[in-house]
């Protein structure tokens, strides 16, 4: 039996377990047989290596290769046939080829044991596991090399890194970053628990699900690489014709952004398939959950963005490799071509950040205040006129940089107005606040710590949506401050509520709530005492991506390095939480701790494979806290009901 | 929130109403004149008052903002307490899914506050000229004489002199990495120092011999982005005397981070004096420059940074060409 | 496996990695001086003028780079030509500079360079004679640009004909040209310097690869109170 063969829906007829194709699965792989994270790395490196050599055999004649002593063609080919490789190494490519070639895709099997996170399985619940572990390792490689910038501008003067590095941290630090924020909660709970909070049994596109984590772990792996080619000295903005003068570490930046993007593609497209289809009866779209809203608002954009970062990626490996010009200004291209086919890309992306955060804390805040999410309807149109708005403001990027001056006035209205839907979140979440009777957990003490930074991140971008203030906070620390506040600030925080929240579900057991505690404190404390005085900092000049700034400035620089050193460390408390209560000591969690009525928290504990037992009828929106005589969520048959809305004093022990 | 309270219960919603006006007030007008004056970069320029006026206008409306919020939050905190002997029971039901006339009011307030401040900012940006912003090679909000003068300066007939209230165009060269100044209504020498003369309109032309820079003259509240073959033109005018920093602000390689100068804002006649001084100071190498243009194209050539050096020196290409005078 | 067994697991996989990742950082990231900092705070008494010479060739011939064109320098303690573009200088000192210029020239992309800047008297000795201005598009143009942008001090290396050495250090049987010039170190502090002449062959405008790569055609100036 087959993934790949339709899964009916309906159970047997009997009710009376599981289905038998999913019971007894028919094939088992273990251990170190199959396709698996050590084939996919053998892949990548024999790719690595027949790519270089290739490019090498091709192009060290040219002239310009054998002037500069450094192959472009040989990276451009070493990471595309790496990736090739790592993709046909953990088996995404199996089932294409097999069809291709008209044969039955005979390979697939479900996969148990330990073994199954490391290989390319078809499980969402799996997949978002992966991510979790993906997305982590993004971040800390992103929050290291974060550390290293801090380092250097402890002094204008002495310099800790040379110049050239010191560019290559920068550049590097912004682009994982942002390639780790583009898909921070799409990735590991939206692929989770979309499909449990719409009652599926599984995403539409399995095997696109799949593959967009094992090509977004094959993007880090490109970026990363840069710093093996010499890095690249352009920022995550990546400026043409900067771009087209600097070295091979550039294809790393630019192929890696082309691989995430189609890796962002899959994984909205597949998202947003699953959520207009999978949906359960009985759920019409005013009562899917405000996170299931926010996802797929994501979902759009990442499908319609993500293609102009191709794009524009591909124009610029052209450029580099086999010197077309369409950045070149003085061959007939332009070097704004660039600016603008990457900031069309460039701000759907950040509300692409923004959506999914705002999405969890609408999903986290009536669990813990015990009463309805407010205005629901506002927030779910909310999420949708911000992605619609998005590609509406890319402009306000530009103001300074020659664009037709009648565009500013335009483009300033469009970002002004895009601050209207973004403020629904807040109504929503005063309103769901008001009169409410709080229990301050871990996830709840993030969600609000998100309404407080992205207050602060918000309303920075006002100020730099209005043109005449643009002109001093553009392109310096102020606008750094007000994007880390706002990603980093909104979106990361709302990732650990989210995570806090969410976990004791995915692994089955409780996090540790003193260690979640000091961790909430410490990053919460840090995070403000290092970002906002960039604000200062930026207004009294000092401009982004320099290893050297007026002497005055000394002081708060400092301050600003020293409270992101503590930051960074806040970390290692949530490090050490994860290893303590997931492996060195961990603490059964019951099925449901925080008492949510959400429709994920109602499937069996571990969750099955095929995580709900019959398909529910859902009757309800998950939102009737503190409602006696709430109607029930959902039918599970068998005369099950969800659980109704439940007073708090009879809650479970575990919130006390 | 319409709040729907029995007799005697703490209306929750008028008391935060309360003190958040009273904390609003009291934060504007803290704001307003103690911070106010003080906010950076100055008022060196026109460009950069108006942007001072901009802030604090910003800051005063996005302070109650501010100020709500977090107050709604710490209100919370305290007051909304599951753990608070005397929380009142929590509003289930259809009273908490939403309530019409505070969606409405929040949508209509934050859209008009929204509206408005573009406006003003549309207002500020033509009466500022442009707000010190580039405006490209067209701009279209510009000081009186701008055009003329621009006109007249490519012809190589413009002038300059104090007290004539002409406009003094001012030609930035970014390159690779280091800023430098012509002046063409003085012969069209380069400089890498920029003084600039008190109380003049200036228009300030950029450009870039090689990749994208950023003139940014902070005090002055300048900014314009440099693009190779491009001219972007952002307007200001001085009206104080002092020293300003030009940074670059757009990455644009190894040594962005270096690439600043010092500046200053002289009277008029030291301006003129020495502008003419190092007008002739600078005369032998003035007549290798090329034309002055408001961009220019790289030497096609090999080593002196052509497109793509191959190290062979091969025959000039026909187009301008920002190196020498062509041999004939 | 118990409790504790775990716990050992978990932390020395942890220190795995992190050991990893400080080796990893330490093998990637080049220190503020690459090479290190040459010193020539100890070559002179105090207030009396330090000699420092350095050499442009058009290309290394070693390294990881050996395609690209360097400045060199002469250790002052041991006669050798070091590839470090990192000088430690006493300030408020007067420099007397020599350049070895060992490269071909060509028309400068900004003959602003083109002339002496910031230098003592305004003025460079080329071969002996003294000049102000040096037309690029005369004899063999401008091979390189010795430039303190802080310090306004800018000055143009004229290029050579016939084959330029082509494995540093380049000796006197190569063509070369002989300049000499003074400046006046600052305050304390850090300078950077470089090269206004986009000679990175192969990269667009010239100005990737060592132009944009420290210990090549751009260093800096450490200067330290004496």
């Amino acid at each position: 039996m087959t993934i790949s063969a339709e899964r009916p829906t309906e159970v047997n007829d009997m009710g009376d377990g599981p289905p038998d194709f999913i019971a007894q699965p028919k094939l088992r792989r273990h251990g170190l047989l199959g396709q698996h994270l050590g084939t996919a790395i053998i892949g990548g490196f024999l790719g690595y290596i027949l790519g270089h050599w290739l490019g090498n055999y091709i192009a060290s004649g040219y002239p310009y290769i054998a002037n500069s002593g450094q192959n472009s063609i040989a990276v451009l080919l070493a990471l595309a046939l790496m990736v090739l490789g790592w993709l046909i190494g953990i088996g995404a490519l199996n089932y294409p080829f097999a069809k291709m070639l008209g044969r039955e895709a005979k390979g697939e099997v479900e996969y148990q044991g330990w073994t199954r996170y490391f290989r390319y399985n078809l499980d969402h619940k799996v997949v978002g596991i992966q991510y979790v572990v993906g997305v982590l390792v993004f971040f800390f490689t992103g929050g290291l090399l974060a550390m290293a910038i801090r380092t250097e501008l402890l002094n204008p003067t002495v310099h800790v890194f040379s110049a050239d590095t010191y560019i290559k941290i920068v550049s590097e630090h912004g682009t994982i970053m942002m390639m780790m924020a583009s898909s921070v909660v799409v990735g590991p709970l939206g692929n989770y628990f979309v499909p449990l909070m719409i009652g599926a049994r599984r995403m539409a596109f399995p095997r696109i699900e799949a593959f967009s984590f094992w090509i977004f772990s094959a993007g880090y792996l490109v970026i990363f690489s840069a710093l093996f080619f010499g890095g690249f000295p352009t920022g995550w903005t990546g400026y043409a014709p900067l771009q087209t003068q600097a070295g091979p570490g550039m294809i790393s930046y630019l192929f890696g952004f082309a691989i995430i993007s189609i890796g962002m593609m899959a994984a909205g497209f597949n998202l947003a398939v699953t959520i207009i289809n999978y949906r359960a009866p009985g759920m019409t779209w005013s009562r899917v959950p405000i996170f299931v809203w926010s996802i797929i608002a994501t979902a759009a954009l990442l499908t319609l963005a993500s293609p102009v970062l191709l794009a524009a990626g591909l124009f610029g490996i052209l450029d580099k490799t086999v010197q077309t010009a369409f950045y070149v200004t003085e061959h007939g291209g332009s070097s704004y071509l660039w600016e603008n086919l990457f900031w069309f890309f460039g701000h759907p992306e950040v509300y692409i950040m923004a959506l999914p955060g705002f999405g969890i804390v609408g999903e986290i805040l009536p669990v813990f205040a015990r009463k309805p999410l407010f205005a629901y309807r506002i927030a779910a149109a909310g999420m949708i006129g911000v992605a619609l708005l998005s590609f509406f403001v890319w402009q306000h990027h530009l103001f300074q940089s020659g664009i037709n001056p009648d565009m500013r006035p335009l483009f300033m209205l469009t970002t002004e107005l895009i601050s209207i839907p973004t403020g629904f979140i807040f109504l929503v979440g005063m309103g769901t606040l008001y009169k409410a009777r709080i229990r301050y957990e871990v996830p709840m003490l993030f969600c609000m710590a998100v309404y407080f930074n992205f207050l602060i991140g918000g309303v920075s971008g006002v100020f730099l949506s209005d043109v005449p203030v643009n002109v001093t906070v553009h392109g310096g620390f102020f606008v750094l401050s007000h994007f880390h506040y706002t990603i980093m600030g909104g979106l990361i925080f709302a990732f650990f509520a989210g995570l806090y929240f969410w976990l004791p579900k995915m692994t089955g057991k409780k996090m540790n709530k003193k260690l979640g505690l000091w961790h909430f404190w410490t990053m919460f404390v840090f995070f403000n005492l290092t970002f906002f005085p960039m604000f200062i900092i930026g207004l009294l000049g000092q401009p982004r991506r320099v290893f050297t700034y007026a002497k005055n400035l000394q002081t708060l620089n400092d301050f600003s390095s020293i409270s992101a050193f503590l930051l960074g460390a806040s970390f290692l408390i949530f490090v050490a939480n994860i290893m303590w209560s997931q492996f060195i000591s961990p603490e059964k969690s019951p099925a449901n701790p925080w008492d949510s009525l959400g429709l994920e928290w109602q499937t069996a504990m571990p969750i099955p494979i095929y995580n709900f037992e019959r398909i529910p009828v859902i009757m309800t929106d998950p939102y009737h806290y503190s409602e006696p005589g709430a109607p029930a969520l959902a039918d599970f048959g068998q005369a099950t009901m969800a659980a109704s809305a439940s007073p708090p004093s009879s809650s479970t022990s575990a919130d006390q | 929130m319409a709040p729907e309270t029995t007799q005697g219960e703490t209306n929750h919603f008028r008391r935060i109403v309360y003190i958040w006006i009273a904390l609003s007030v009291v934060a504007d007008l803290l704001f307003w004149f103690l911070v106010g004056p003080h906010v950076p970069p100055g008022r060196m320029t026109s460009s950069a008052q108006g942007d001072q006026l901009d802030f604090n206008i910003l800051f005063v409306i996005g302070l109650p903002v501010l100020i709500g919020v977090w107050e709604w939050l710490a209100y919370a905190a305290f007051n909304w307490n599951a753990k608070k002997k005397d929380a009142p029971e929590s509003v289930g039901g259809p009273k908490a899914w939403g309530n019409k006339r505070t969606e409405v009011s929040w949508i209509i307030v934050t859209s008009v506050v929204v509206v408005c401040l573009a406006c003003f900012g549309i207002v500020e940006l033509v009466v500022l000229q442009g707000a010190g912003g580039g405006e490209g090679p067209n701009p279209i909000w510009y000081p009186h004489g701008a055009i003329q003068a621009e006109t007249a300066a490519l012809a190589g007939t413009g002038t300059w002199s104090p007290n004539s209230n002409d406009v003094l165009p001012v030609q930035v060269i970014a390159q690779q990495w280091k800023f430098t100044y012509r002046y063409p209504t003085f012969g069209g020498f380069e400089s890498p120092e920029l003084i600039l003369p008190d109380d003049t309109s200036i228009a300030f032309n950029v450009t870039s011999l090689d990749v994208i820079h950023s003139f940014w003259a902070y005090q002055l509240e300048v900014k314009a982005d440099a693009n190779p073959l491009e001219n972007n033109v952002a307007f200001t005018r001085t009206q104080q005397l002092g020293n300003f920093v030009v940074r670059c602000s757009e990455l644009c390689g190894l040594w962005h981070g270096a690439m600043f100068n010092y500046g200053t804002v002289v009277s008029q006649a030291a301006f003129e004096k020495w502008a003419t001084a190092t007008e002739a100071a600078n005369a032998a190498n003035t007549k290798d420059l090329p034309p002055f243009e408001w961009t220019y194209v790289p030497d096609a050539n090999g080593a002196a940074g052509g497109y793509y050096p191959d190290g062979n020196v091969t025959p000039y290409s026909p187009v301008e060409i920002y190196g020498a005078k062509q041999p004939s | 496996m118990s409790k504790g067994g775990r716990l050992a697991v978990v932390l020395v996989a942890f220190l795995v990695v992190a050991g990893l990742v400080v080796f990893g950082v330490a093998q990637l990231l080049v220190p503020g001086v690459p090479g290190g900092v040459v010193n020539f705070t100890d070559t002179q008494a105090a207030g009396q003028p330090v000699h420092l010479t350095v050499q442009t060739v058009g290309s290394i011939g070693f390294g990881n780079h050996p395609t690209w064109v360097s400045y060199l320098v002469k250790n002052p303690h041991t006669g050798k030509w070091d590839h470090d573009t990192s000088w430690e200088l006493p300030a408020n000192t007067v420099i007397d500079m020599t350049v070895y210029q060992y490269d071909s020239g060509s028309p400068l992309r900004n003959q602003e360079w083109g002339q002496v800047q910031g230098t003592i008297g305004r003025d460079a000795t080329l071969n002996g004679k003294s000049f102000k201005v040096y037309d690029s598009y005369t004899g063999n143009g401008v091979g390189h640009t010795f430039a303190i942008p802080a310090l306004n001090l800018s000055v143009p290396m004229v290029g050579v004909a016939g084959n330029p050495c082509a494995v540093a250090p380049c000796h006197f049987n190569s063509p070369h040209n002989i300049e000499t010039f003074s400046f006046k170190t600052p305050g304390p502090g850090s300078y950077n310097w470089q090269c206004f002449v986009p000679c990175a062959l192969g990269y667009l405008f010239g100005n990737g690869g060592a132009m944009s790569t420290q210990n090549y055609m751009g260093g800096e100036l450490e200067v330290v109170a004496s």
